[in-house]
């Protein structure tokens, strides 16, 4: 059983010392140019200003419409910087990074929606209707 | 690790199987790929906290909201910092692609100096707050506000430290194999605390203040 495993780490061991080119060019690629961040610091600085002027200069009157606009901005700058500061795609490390990026994702997404609709509705259907006045005389 | 080893072992004839275990699906000894998954557990986290945010930050318990509370142009400077030691950060991995040892060092000291500067405005928020008694007591949604953003900062905060550890490496070893792998490390991890703050702006401050 052991055996597999020391050709591994040799295997490893070698890789290092005669690929050391090889390491080098792929590390490389895995951050960007002067380009990238440009693009993505402009495009950030954009997307950020836009939310701030649309809620502070109260612009869309209705505040639901408001929220579903700056929660859009949100989402596109986090895929910018993702792209542009992050260097995300499909081939880094093999693919790996994606993957784990997407399963995190589904997770993300599974825990804030879950429990804002399970907590909205434990608050719409479970809580006691209370009074103004025992509101006020409870501790 | 010895010749002995691979004299012995059953797959020493097999060159094909031997040179294809040690590269290809293990790319930078997966350094990388490891620290990635740490931030993906990160994430999680912050997941958890913007969750609970989300069921409780209404629940003001008949005191302050973030309408009373947010200073939104105080919050622009803070994303400004942010924002702006992120790119500062870019330019620190391109000078270390060009094996600049003084404009790694000279960007990493700018990163670091944007860094405290979104610290210190988050510090002096976090007090002017508890000074004017909507400290995380008061109700369930400052709590979660302190809980959630104050994470953030830990963050930040030790992202600080880090930073300054490697400046120290890199001035006195040199931008050698490990210590640009670190500096990649940081880079990430720099980045991502940067886009875990776009959902706090965005979730907590900005929606906060509308009614």
């Amino acid at each position: 059983m052991s055996q597999p495993h020391d050709t591994h780490a040799m295997a490893h061991g070698h890789s290092h010392d005669e690929h050391g080119g090889e390491h080098h060019a792929h590390e490389e690629g895995a951050h960007g140019s002067m380009r990238d961040y440009v693009i993505g610091f402009v495009l950030s600085v954009i997307l950020t200003a836009i939310p701030f002027w649309l809620v502070m200069g109260n612009v869309i009157q209705d505040p639901g419409t408001t929220a579903l606009v700056i929660l859009g901005f949100a989402v596109v700058q986090i895929v910018v910087q993702m792209v542009y500061f992050l260097h995300m795609n499909a081939r880094s490390e093999g693919g790996w990074n994606m993957l784990a990026l997407m399963f995190t994702v589904v997770l993300v997404v599974i825990v804030l929606a879950g429990s804002l609709w399970v907590m909205h509705h434990m608050n719409a259907n479970m809580m006691p209707h209370i009074s103004t006045h025992d509101a006020r005389v409870m501790p | 690790m010895s010749d002995a080893a691979l004299a012995s072992s059953p797959l020493a004839g097999d060159p094909t199987r031997f040179y294809d275990t040690g590269g290809h699906h293990h790319p930078q000894n997966g350094t990388l790929l490891g620290f990635w998954l740490y931030l993906m557990s990160d994430l999680l986290i912050f997941a958890c906290l913007f969750a609970v945010y989300g069921v409780l930050g209404r629940s003001y318990a008949a005191g302050p909201t973030g309408a009373d509370l947010f200073d939104l142009p105080l919050v622009a400077v803070n994303t400004a910092m942010l924002l702006l030691s992120s790119i500062t950060y870019g330019f620190a991995m391109l000078s270390m692609q060009r094996r600049s040892t003084a404009g790694v060092l000279g960007w990493l000291a700018v990163t670091g100096l944007f860094g405290l500067a979104f610290l210190g405005l988050e510090l002096y928020e976090f007090a002017h707050l508890v000074h004017a008694g909507a400290g995380p007591q008061r109700s369930a949604f400052l709590s979660s506000f302190f809980a959630l953003v104050g994470t953030h900062g830990l963050h930040v905060a030790f992202g600080i430290v880090w930073l300054v550890v490697l400046m120290v490496q890199v001035r006195r070893f040199g931008l050698h194999e490990a210590n640009r792998r670190r500096l990649m490390c940081l880079s990430l991890f720099w980045h991502f605390l940067d886009v875990v703050w776009i959902g706090v702006f965005t979730f907590v401050y900005l929606m906060g203040v509308l009614p």
